[in-house]
């Protein structure tokens, strides 16, 4: 199947005949559309080595998350990124090469976070390896990371090595009414706190925090911080971490609004630019349903010290992803032109000009 | 050498006590942390502000001239070793905390900035910066995030790059990259990851945004002794496996032990092969169940004593003798040459059995220190660089330690970076396309190799150089390469 893969690959340098990485598909909205040939990664799959002991697992890029999940859950282990799955047949190296993370993300670290190496095949078809299975590594420059969250613009991902976390022994979701500005300073000061917390949310009027950890932790945490305990809790964070809830599914489409994620400093105040928000990660992303025009949104997310991105809806001109200055974009150019010299691999779906 | 004309153009941008020429000045500056390797830079250059760094290197690329960039000089790599005609600059002196902002739990500094500094300032707001290199007295935090520097804590609170949120820095033509942001992520390449543990091959970093986080409300440490490495080798992934992560997770053996313990008499027990220490961290009721567990499952692999610090002082006389490891190994030898290997954990007792035939056909002792938790093996190598070929001989024993990590599946450095020091083992880590995308990578920031040139990434000839003496099993590494 590698070989296969290579030789694709390889052809397609050839010939200059863009192609599209594509894994389960749950995440085609995500980024530009692009242009191509599909080459599908679903048949390189399996998990190759997973050493509870050593906090690692290595699989091929196209095994589903879900199975990944599975055998780490009969170790009671996780991936501590909590990658979305969006209601689909996720993959791994499609979960690695978007770099989305869920809920636990800002308590216990992002997709990168975890990547402690990859195997991968540049635009010209070459297989390449960088990292390894070991926690610690610094040889040579973090081309594993690099490769998070570059949307297969710099390589096709083939197998990936990631540390894994033992799962909490225990859980309790808390339920606070609290208005916006309240809730976004609360969830800023608890994270200052030596408290388990692995998850939070703001809503409609409701703040929503998820402790992981010892039971007699959780426990402590829970009489310390009040709020009613949400029962059905592992369900709540599901729906949010796969965006299946009704915010997140019924737009009307119609009315020419789209899903932005704005990613802003988490102590951000409110944004006020409308009522359909959801705020995650700390207060350090805001989800809006809007009809606003990029350059607005995007204008508020930089003073926030953020940035914000098209996640679901029609993207603006300038793209999906938020502009890049000068003296960055030369950067992503020079390091695309190496990796894909003929820019073949997703062409267009990180950045229109390459 | 550096020409008159560029070296008057050189002083006309900084005030006469920020640029050292004469050679009593620039001596101090000939070595970093690994004083084996020495050279006497041609002139040293200690900017007080951003826009001096970004003249320098403007000037510097306008004239072809190699810039090597410096923090503390507490590097182990001698990634920070003078080059010959090179301009050596050093960031000391950019050293202000700028910005402390608690409720977002982040510190803006400076790259001279010390480690430790960071935590002292934020300890007000009881929070703290979590990595903590060993020489985090001294050590700067634009070297940490040149070097990605670990420390004890790296299992549960990761190294330098998952703790930093974003950078200002220099190419070599002087424009400003602003790369990461206040908030968690940025659009784009990862190249806040790219710049961390980059050497300073990439850009000079004038500004570093770390995250902070609430110290925890209690932390305690266990100590084992055992009478087989291997037992505490088992031991460290049974703790793992029960599901604790400990905040640190030390490993000595039995020389490391005994050196530890004439130095700073911290009560280690002296009759056994092994030492380890577990400590936990967190939220009190969390650290009593940990401790509870921990004390279990060392029981369980045959630790032949557990003790469990009950205050603080024993706490930090437990660790003292650890910390003081490599000054105390010192004692035993005029010379120590540490190493930095990591390696998946459940090949210690074959690295360690391996170690002790080389150090027999060697004639070199060899003391053994462990993070054991994430796999970061810190060999220590005595000789005496008085007697002549010894140095040479231990860095041959230390190369064929680092060629015994890649061998298992490990890495040739965890936390101390390539430098000089380890360039020919990249050669064994990573084949001709890999390294050439790494030339690639740097080529895409500084295209003329002008920053800390010949460090961190071979040149294709020397692996070939290097291959040509270093056949294993007969299979020539490199075989493509053509040889002269």
């Amino acid at each position: 199947m590698l070989d296969t893969l290579i030789e694709r690959i390889r052809a397609a340098h050839a010939d200059n005949l863009p192609l599209i990485l594509q894994g389960g598909g749950s995440k085609t909205f995500y980024g530009n559309a692009d242009e191509g040939e599909v080459l599908a990664t679903r048949a390189l799959n399996g998990v190759v080595d997973y050493q509870p002991k050593e906090l690692v697992l290595t699989a091929r890029a196209g095994t589903p998350l879900a199975e990944i999940e599975a055998l780490l859950g009969e170790q009671n282990q996780m991936l501590a990124f909590e990658p979305p799955h969006f209601g689909g047949p996720a993959t791994l190296g499609g979960s690695i090469a978007a770099g989305l993370s869920g809920p636990r993300r800002p308590y216990a670290g992002a997709a990168r976070d975890f990547v402690l190496g990859v195997r991968m095949i540049d635009g010209t078809g070459q297989p390449l390896r960088f990292g390894g299975q070991v926690i610690k590594n610094v040889a040579g420059y973090d081309v594993s990371r690099l490769m998070v969250g570059a949307m297969g613009t710099l390589g096709l991902i083939t197998e990936v090595s990631l540390k894994v976390l033992p799962q909490p022994a225990a859980q309790a979701t808390l339920q606070f009414e609290l208005g916006e500005a309240a809730a976004i300073e609360k969830m800023n000061q608890w994270a200052g706190q030596p408290l388990p917390l692995s998850a939070s949310s703001w809503h409609a009027g409701l703040l929503t925090v998820r402790l992981s950890g010892a039971p007699s932790a959780v426990h402590a945490a829970q009489s310390r911080l009040g709020g009613e305990t949400l029962k059905e809790a592992s369900a709540f964070w599901q729906r949010l971490r796969d965006q299946s809830t009704p915010f997140f599914d019924k737009r009307p489409s119609t009315l020419n609004q789209s899903l932005w994620r704005l990613s802003v400093k988490p102590t951000a105040p409110p944004l006020n630019l409308g009522d359909a928000q959801w705020i995650e990660w700390g207060g350090a992303v805001r989800w809006l349903v809007s009809d606003l025009p990029a350059a607005t949104l995007r204008e508020h997310a930089q003073r926030c010290g953020g940035h914000a991105t098209l996640f679901r809806g029609k993207a603006p001109l300038d793209g999906a992803f938020a502009p890049l200055t000068p003296a960055l974009l030369t950067l992503h150019r020079n390091l695309k032109q190496r990796f894909d010299p003929r820019g073949i691999l997703n062409r267009g779906r990180l950045y229109p000009d390459f | 050498m550096l020409s008159p004309a560029f070296l008057s153009q050189l002083r006309n941008l900084l005030p006469s006590h920020s640029l050292l020429h004469e050679r009593e000045d620039l001596v101090p500056f000939e070595s970093d942390g690994l004083s084996a390797y020495r050279n006497i830079p041609d002139v040293v250059v200690l900017p007080e502000n951003e826009a001096q760094v970004a003249a320098i290197l403007q000037l510097c690329h306008a004239h072809r001239i190699a810039v090597v960039a410096r923090g503390a000089g507490t590097g182990l790599a001698a990634g920070a070793l003078p080059i010959d005609g090179a301009v050596l600059l050093v960031l000391a002196k950019l050293n202000q905390i700028r910005q402390i902002d608690p409720l977002a739990r982040t510190a803006v500094v400076q790259p001279g900035v010390r480690n430790l500094a960071i935590s002292e300032a934020a300890a007000e707001y009881n929070l703290y910066y979590a990595p903590d290199p060993s020489s985090q007295i001294a050590c700067s935090i634009g070297g940490n995030v040149a070097e990605n520097s670990g420390g004890v804590h790296c299992l549960k609170y990761g190294l330098t790059v998952h703790n930093i949120l974003k950078l200002r820095a220099w190419t070599i033509d002087g424009q400003l990259l602003e790369i990461g942001s206040d908030a968690l992520d940025s659009p784009g390449y990862d190249l806040l990851a790219l710049m961390t543990g980059s050497e300073g091959m990439l850009a000079v970093i004038t500004e570093v945004t770390v995250k902070l986080l609430p110290r925890p409300d209690r932390a305690q440490v266990v100590l084992a002794a055992f009478d087989d490495i291997a037992k505490a080798g088992a031991a460290v992934g049974n703790i793992i496996a029960a599901g604790v992560i400990p905040a640190g997770l030390e490993m000595m053996d039995r020389l490391a032990i005994q050196a530890a313990e004439a130095f700073v008499h911290a009560g280690y027990p002296l009759d056994c092969e092994a030492l380890l220490l577990c400590e936990v961290d967190g939220v009190n009721e969390e650290v009593s169940d940990d401790i509870f567990t921990v004390r279990e499952v060392l029981a369980a692999a045959g630790a032949t004593e557990i003790r469990t610090a009950d205050s603080e002082e024993q706490r930090l006389r437990f660790w003292a003798g650890r910390k003081a490891a490599f000054p105390a190994v010192g004692r035993l030898a005029p010379d120590y040459y540490c190493m930095d290997g990591t390696i998946p954990r459940a090949q210690l007792p074959h690295v360690l059995k391996r170690i002790s035939e080389m150090s027999a056909e060697y004639g070199l002792a060899v003391a053994n220190v462990f993070h054991a938790g994430d796999g970061n093996l810190h060999p220590l190598i005595l000789f005496d660089a008085n007697t002549p070929g010894e140095l040479h001989k231990a860095e041959d024993f230390g190369g064929k330690i680092l060629e015994l990590c890649v061998e298992v599946g490990g890495t040739i450095t965890g936390e101390h970076g390539v430098g000089l020091e380890k360039i020919n083992q990249m050669c064994t880590q990573f084949s001709t396309p890999e390294l050439m995308r790494f030339h690639d990578v740097k080529a895409a920031f500084d295209p003329d190799t002008l920053l800390n040139p010949g460090k961190a990434i071979p040149e294709l000839h020397r692996c070939a150089e290097w291959g040509a003496m270093h056949i294993k099993g007969g299979q020539l590494p490199h075989p493509e390469l053509p040889r002269f």
